[in-house]
């Protein structure tokens, strides 16, 4: 039971990578991992992946983290948005060698308020995106210096 | 097999804050071993969340979240004794769910 379960999941992932590389799949149906959008190397890649348009700024998204990160290995970041409805929080980081470290999918049961901790190679803009009700992109960001990269060997 | 997650749920009003530390190695596919080769990527995909069983939000992330991943997050309308579950699969397929239950704010 679990090798069907699990020779599916790869089956529909690899599916919806191909189907997300033709640019076919709408964004609400992408509910397996997204391949195309976390191969991506630039924010514009990730936006093109998702099949949205590039975001606006908004006051009405929140990044939190340090303005210098010792250890880039380990770089607390928090992500929130004030927009009612919103259906995705994603972390960008945009000189990592890919671009995007993390998507949320919200419900009426969670806040829309997240906090994880990611990997940087160097100094760079962080972006937390939020996708409204309306399927529009606003992001904020705020530039993160490393003193120490996080990727390197 | 992974080690257990470590969960904690927090009753504040009506408002669940939860922290989860998972235990994963969540390599890039980036580094090089001593001899030069590249270390294959082995990271957390999805990561999905219940409370009573019913889901409450879903992650997908990349291999850029950092080493042994911390979660956060704040779950409305629990109350004490709700049972918080997550579960995570990784690019290898495997899987780990832990549950705890949410317990008063000290």
């Amino acid at each position: 039971m679990h090798n069907t379960r699990r020779q599916l999941m790869q089956r529909s992932a690899a599916l919806a990578g191909l189907l997300g590389g033709l640019g076919l799949l709408p964004t609400a149906a992408q509910a397996a991992w997204n391949a195309t959008a976390f191969d991506a190397k630039t924010p514009a890649e990730v936006f093109k992946a998702l099949g949205a348009a590039a975001p606006t700024p908004s006051n009405a998204v929140t990044i939190t983290g340090p303005d210098i990160a010792e250890n880039g290995a380990v770089v607390p970041v928090g992500a929130a948005t004030t927009l009612l409805g919103a259906k995705r929080l994603m972390i960008l980081v945009e000189k990592n060698p890919n671009t995007l470290s993390a998507i949320f999918e919200l419900s009426d049961a969670v806040e829309a308020n997240f906090s994880t901790r990611v990997k940087m190679g160097q100094s760079s803009n962080v972006m937390v995106v939020a996708v409204t009700a309306d399927d529009k992109l606003v992001y904020a960001q705020k530039e993160i210096k490393v003193t120490l990269g996080g990727c390197g060997g | 097999m992974s080690d257990p997650m470590r969960i904690r749920a927090q009753l504040a009003g009506d408002k669940a804050t939860v922290r989860v530390l998972m235990a994963h190695e969540m390599e890039t596919g980036l580094r090089k071993d001593a001899a030069g080769k590249t270390i294959a990527a082995w990271f957390i995909q999805e990561v999905n969340a219940t409370l009573n069983g019913k889901p409450v939000f879903s992650a997908q992330w990349g291999a850029s979240v950092a080493k042994n991943p911390y979660l956060q997050f704040a779950l409305k309308g629990a109350k004490l004794g709700d049972k918080v579950g997550i579960q995570w699969t990784d690019n290898r397929g495997e899987k780990r769910s832990d549950e705890a239950l949410i317990i008063a704010a000290a």
